[in-house]
């Protein structure tokens, strides 16, 4: 049997800034057979997606294609000129895109942009092109498959535009297809059918691909054979089943490791005799004009209660939309409630941050998703941690900068790293400064808004461990927000289910496997398993998914 | 390639990237500054004395530039004008950009009906046209240099709010702008700390932009008599009342027209060419 796809010593230059070349991919060798689903797995920066450009012959502005061999179906992609590329983008080799949101135009119907390919290489009349359009719709089981084409992306769903990118792929009949990261973005009870659909349509059609993805559980799922990419090298390949059960880089090692549950130890400390530290009551926010009752339009936070104790974590879950955020922000007084009440410590909390007193501002912080937008570019990481050490503490230069040391070593970070910009800095390191930053108010309570979601699993696992130790060594509560399962399972005492900004079920982990409340239950098992039988088997309510998800 | 191409054409130093266009242009602007601030120790006749028998005089020994309409030495008033086209012009867009920056950057933190007022006014000012705006104002009070200054800040401020504006509203939906509100930070330190570290760079392009477009504006109102009064004169005045050479190729406007154009050219060119800091991981 030969491969349809044959890479051989591959190479890839980046040109820095300064001119100095840095080489990227160092020598990777890969072979997908006819119909076979391979996956790229590694952290970022990994060279994941740029193995898998490259099977397009596409190198990413500033990177080069230096070396090697990169044979499909045939042909030697790297020595094609661009013209002939073209030619066989689309008809041989196709790309699904991460964000299918961001690849879409939003000016012109979904139709149209599926089958513009078949325009362009004039493959079939347009006619034609549209009825095969449809009957792929139909095997990606979107919702109705004969009028979704007419409408406009921002109509449908996500999950349905993922879908949809697929369709677009797939419809110039390509031997392979590349996926990079096409449900990374997506909620778990979506990407359940995204998956499915995806897995179908390629095994029906034969279709052979690349399926690029930091997340292990989904490639368990879809891959036949995984290829674990670490700085630009092949680490570890092997079929699906063997690399989960024998692994036997430590890389790989180390990425299951950071999958298996770390059950939190219940922890008897009857010393905190379970004080309140916050409690929020009935609490409504939202968006759009106050009503005649004083409410708003549109109710992202609809009535919810909470109580976190001291020393105890609290998580929320809920998919995206869900108002979790907007409750996280809500709490921070970023966004104030419209009704309700909070009270932290024992007082009566003012609804606007602005009218809070400083140390219930200090004792209370809040630490943002993307720790990219949430460091100043423009400061070095010392400035951004001594800023709050000035503000609250009124610390003189001198006792700044050893309390700077102190929190570098808090949260794991060498020193030396103080005179550096965010942009110098990777994904973990930047949450880890983030983090520090709300440290050094000295806060009672840390409310963590997706901290680990941009991270990869083997970072965002690292990070979670550090958030326990440091509870245990300075008392800390955290609320940790999240639509990661086992990350909240892995960090809280109690876990609250949101849906449609309402609290649907608060159960604590040991329970997580009996929830009582619909929603949860389908949640809870939409999470993917590191078993590769898992979506094959996997029966759901159709019921509960009629009712709660997104189709 | 082309970006292989691109890198190599740029030099380093102390961890920053130029290239020879910004370079010369850099040493331009230097040398018209340093004309601007020693012109009244190295002009060789003051600049009101007649100094040759014959107006439009040529290029010659003592002469180097010849000799306006009314045989005063050109090189000594070209290099005097220097210091009025440039300080004028530097004076005014400090204070275009600086209240233009600080506006924009508190309407941007602020929002509410303080950045409606604001930007409707200044919206408002935008519409006047800008030379007819100088002659209404010099028509009304004279010309003298502190009104000169004045209104040429006041007509290119609106531009500074709404580029500084535009800019800063981007900045403030960052989280670490919410990181900082949270923490009870004061406006002050919003702008200050927060946002202008990250807009510093295009209002600093802005800001020699703007400069261009007031000498240029400088010179128009010399031109047309409101500027600077003689005997003193900018650039644009000597334009203005050498224009009677123009038939004999005089070099007397020739030499102020070279002059303009060299100074705003330069400001484009260092613009465009700044030097990028190198961003480089492990370099």
């Amino acid at each position: 049997m030969t491969n349809l796809v044959e890479v051989r010593k591959l190479t890839i230059e980046a040109t820095t800034d300064s001119g100095r070349l840095v080489e990227i991919i160092k020598g990777v060798s890969l072979d997908i057979a006819e119909g076979e689903i391979i996956a790229l797995i590694g952290e970022s920066g990994s060279g994941k997606t740029t193995v898998a450009l490259s099977l397009m012959g596409h190198a990413r502005p500033g990177c080069r294609i230096t070396g090697g061999e990169l044979n499909v179906n045939g042909k030697n992609m790297a020595a094609l000129s661009e013209k002939e590329r073209a030619r066989l983008r689309g008809t041989d080799i196709a790309y699904v895109p991460q964000s299918a949101a961001a690849a879409f135009n939003p000016s012109s119907t979904i139709m149209e942009q599926v089958i513009e390919v078949t325009r362009i290489h004039r493959l079939m009349p347009p006619e034609q092109a549209r009825k095969r359009a449809v009957e792929l719709f139909r095997a990606l089981s979107l919702p109705d498959p004969e009028g979704i084409g007419a409408r406009y992306p921002h109509q449908v769903s996500g999950g349905q535009l993922q879908r949809l990118a697929a369709a677009m792929a797939l419809i110039g009949d390509p031997k392979l297809v590349i996926f990079d990261e096409p449900t990374t973005a997506l909620d778990v009870t979506t990407q359940i059918d995204v998956l499915k659909a995806f897995k179908s349509v390629m095994k029906a059609g034969g279709i052979a691909g690349v399926y690029v993805s930091h997340d292990l559980a989904v490639v368990a799922q879809i891959a036949d054979r995984i290829v674990v990419l670490k700085g630009g090298e092949v680490q570890e390949t092997g079929t699906t089943a063997e690399l989960l059960s024998a692994a036997k880089h430590p890389y790989t090692r180390e990425l299951l490791a950071a999958f298996e549950p770390k059950p939190r130890q219940a922890r008897a400390d009857a010393e905190a005799a379970t004080k309140e530290l916050l409690r929020i009551d009935n609490v409504t926010a939202g968006y759009g004009p106050a009503r005649d009752n004083g409410l708003p339009l549109i109710r992202a936070v609809d009535s919810v209660s909470l109580v976190v104790e001291k020393r105890r974590n609290l998580g929320v879950i809920g998919e995206s939309g869900c108002g979790k955020s907007t409750l996280a922000r809500v709490i921070a007084g970023i966004h104030p409630a419209a009704a309700g009440d909070i009270v932290f410590d024992g007082k009566q909390l003012e609804r606007a941050a602005r009218k809070r007193s400083q140390d219930q501002l200090r004792e209370m912080q809040i630490v943002f998703q993307y720790a990219d937008t949430a460091l100043n570019p423009a400061k070095p990481v010392e400035d951004i941690i001594s800023r709050p050490l000035a503000f609250y503490h009124r610390l003189d230069r001198q006792q700044r900068s050893k309390r700077v040391d102190e929190l570098l070593d808090m949260v794991r970070l060498p020193r030396a790293l103080r005179y550096r910009h965010p942009a110098e800095l990777s994904g973990g390191q930047k949450q880890r400064v983030n983090f520090a930053r709300a440290l050094a108010a000295s806060p009672k309570l840390i409310i963590c808004d997706e901290i680990t979601s941009a991270l990869d699993t083997v970072v965002a696992s690292a990070v979670i461990e550090l958030l326990k130790e440091l509870q245990r060594e300075l008392g800390l509560s955290y609320i940790f927000i999240s639509h990661d399962l086992s990350v909240v399972e892995a960090i809280c005492d109690e876990i609250m289910v949101m849906y449609k900004g309402q609290r649907v079920e608060q159960i604590t982990p040991d329970k997580v496997k009996t929830p009582s409340h619909p929603y949860s239950k389908l949640l809870f098992s939409s999470v993917p398993k590191l078993d590769p039988t898992w979506l094959d088997g996997l029966v759901r309510d159709p019921e509960l998914v009629s009712q709660y998800g997104h189709r | 390639m082309t970006m292989a191409r691109a890198a190599s054409s740029r030099r380093s130093f102390l961890g920053h990237s130029y290239n020879l266009v910004g370079v010369v242009a850099s040493l331009v602007i230097l040398a018209w500054t340093l004309v601007a601030i020693f012109a009244p120790y190295i002009i060789p006749h003051p600049i009101g004395d007649i100094v040759d028998d014959d107006y439009f005089g040529p290029m010659r020994q003592g002469l180097w530039l010849g000799s306006d309409y009314l045989g005063r030495d050109m090189l000594s008033r070209v290099l005097m004008g220097a210091r009025y086209t440039v300080g004028i012009s530097l004076a005014a867009v400090s204070i275009a950009c600086f209240s233009g920056v600080v506006l924009g950057m508190i309407a941007a933190v602020t929002g509410g009906w303080l950045d409606s007022c604001l930007s409707r006014f200044l919206d408002a000012m935008n519409s006047i046209p800008s030379k007819l705006f100088g002659l209404v104002v010099v028509a009304a009070v004279g010309s003298s240099i502190p009104v000169l200054i004045l209104t040429l800040a006041v007509i290119y401020v609106p531009g500074a709010y709404r580029f500084a504006r535009a800019l800063a509203v981007n900045i403030n939906t960052m989280d670490f702008m919410t990181v900082a509100r949270v923490r009870g930070e004061s406006t002050v330190y919003l702008i200050g700390s927060e946002i202008l570290p990250n807009i510093i760079r295009p209002v600093l392009a802005d800001f020699g932009l703007r400069f261009v477009f007031i000498v240029l504006l400088l010179s128009g109102l010399s031109f047309l008599g409101l500027g600077l009064q003689p005997p003193l004169a900018d650039w644009g005045a000597l334009v203005r009342e050498n224009i009677g050479g123009l038939p004999f190729a005089a070099p007397a406007v020739i030499v102020p027209s070279l002059a303009i154009a060299s100074l705003t050219i330069s400001v484009n060119l260092l613009i465009d060419n700044l030097p990028q800091k190198i961003r480089d991981r492990d370099a």
